[in-house]
């Protein structure tokens, strides 16, 4: 590695808070909008917004997209079955978070 | 390089057909896939199910693999990656470590843009932007509490030019998370901007912690009498200690919560520590005469309550 100092880049989590335009979510995830608008059909990602020039994406839709393509690549699974994959395994998180919570009650 | 047996990882016998290749593979696929797995190794055990199916289910690779065994590649070497290959290299902040990002995304940029169909501008003018750039990042749970810094070298083997990035992590970051860097993506054309680098953060797997979801959990060994009369001791967190309280009558298993101990956030997890009793070996005079101490001193029958089904 170089000696000369490097400029550090502050990186921006895409966290449950950010925003992403319908192009941002494109760009980001190599997906053309038909893609988008076929996972949002499914409920594979729910945009906030009524209109897709309104849409808006949190950072969950972006881990969501990814996690379903490579349910489908994977798993052979379609778009439906990998919509249906990532909310019971959801599901299933937030069971286990409520169980855990109520077996660890003593602090 | 060792010698993996593609049959043995899929559980199949060496003259196996397609169908049971592909029906041993979803098996194993639906087991140990890393998105949907909870086994600590999936990611690896995952990996090698699929490089075995990618293998054995090809008629030509597996020909090959039957007949050349491990050096089944090279005797088919001519075969090349038909697509952009990036390889990204990172190594954390103490410089210890580098590891390959091998799992990259491909990265093409600018296909539309470039295709300049029927010259009648032979200078046309093109306003893109950049196509953004993904690339996986592995840290450690404790790079997750505090937040770190990591270098990041974007390289090419086609020939492109290497960038070197110093990346600031920021605390609180969860796996399958996406972390922007904006604009140092690929440039964009004409007064297009440039597009962004995308990280998709994992976790290495760790020796004592597990991850789920913001919730992080210690198995933490204790002794009998830790268990049974209440004791004190030192747990390590991800970041920094504490004195844990273990209450008198503790059974195995048992689990302590940590309120807001666990990852870091605006909702931040929680810690759980789960006891493990482990017994004391009776490997000398002295200890087994405290095992018959009990004995004789306590009424114990642990199958009194087994099968009832209270």
């Amino acid at each position: 590695m170089s000696k000369e100092l490097l400029t550090l880049y502050a990186a921006e989590v895409l966290d449950e808070h950010c925003k992403l335009t319908l192009a941002q979510l494109c760009r980001a995830s190599h997906l053309a909008p038909e893609q988008i608008f076929e996972l949002v059909e499914y409920g594979v990602v729910e945009p906030y917004g009524k209109r897709p020039t309104h849409w808006r994406f949190s950072g969950v839709a972006l881990t969501r997209i990814h996690r379903a393509r490579r349910l489908e690549q994977d798993l052979g699974l379609n778009t439906a079955g990998a919509a249906l994959a990532l909310d019971l395994l959801d599901e299933l998180q937030q069971l286990r978070a409520r169980i855990r919570r109520l077996e660890g009650q003593d602090d | 390089m060792a010698f993996k047996d593609y049959y043995q990882i899929l559980g199949v016998a060496r003259d196996a057909t397609d169908k049971d290749i592909k029906r041993a593979y979803h098996r194993l696929a639906r087991k140990f896939h890393p998105d949907v797995s909870k086994e600590t190794d999936a990611e690896s055990r995952f990996k090698e199910v699929k490089e075995a199916y990618d293998v054995l289910h090809d008629a030509q690779k597996r020909e090959a693999y039957d007949q050349y065994g491990a050096d089944w590649q090279a005797a088919q070497q001519a075969e090349a990656q038909g697509f952009h290959h990036y390889q990204y290299q990172g190594n954390n902040s103490a410089g210890e470590q580098p590891f390959d990002f091998d799992d990259i995304f491909q990265s093409m940029f600018g296909g539309r843009a470039r295709t300049q169909s029927g010259g009648r501008h032979s200078r046309a003018h093109f306003d893109f932007p950049g196509e953004d750039l993904r690339a996986r990042i592995q840290i450690d749970l404790e790079d997750s509490y505090r937040g770190t810094t990591r270098t990041i070298t974007l390289g090419s083997d086609s020939g492109g030019q290497a960038r070197t990035l110093n990346v600031r992590i920021p605390r609180g970051v969860m796996p399958g998370q996406h972390i922007r860097l904006a604009g140092q993506g690929n440039p964009g054309m004409g007064s297009g901007a440039n597009g962004d680098l995308l990280l998709e953060v994992s976790f290495r797997p760790h020796p004592l912690y597990r991850v789920e979801g913001r919730d992080v959990y210690l198995t933490l060994p204790v002794a009998p009498w830790e268990a049974a009369l209440g004791a004190s001791v030192t747990v390590p967190l991800p970041e920094g200690s504490i004195d844990l309280k273990i209450p008198a009558n503790s059974a195995n298993g048992r689990r302590l919560r940590l309120k807001g101990k666990g990852i870091p956030g605006k909702v931040p997890g929680d810690f759980y520590v789960e006891l493990s009793v482990v017994l004391p070996a009776a490997n000398s005079t002295a200890a087994k005469q405290a095992y018959n101490t009990f004995k004789e001193t306590l009424d114990f029958d642990p199958r009194a309550n087994w099968g009832s089904r209270a």
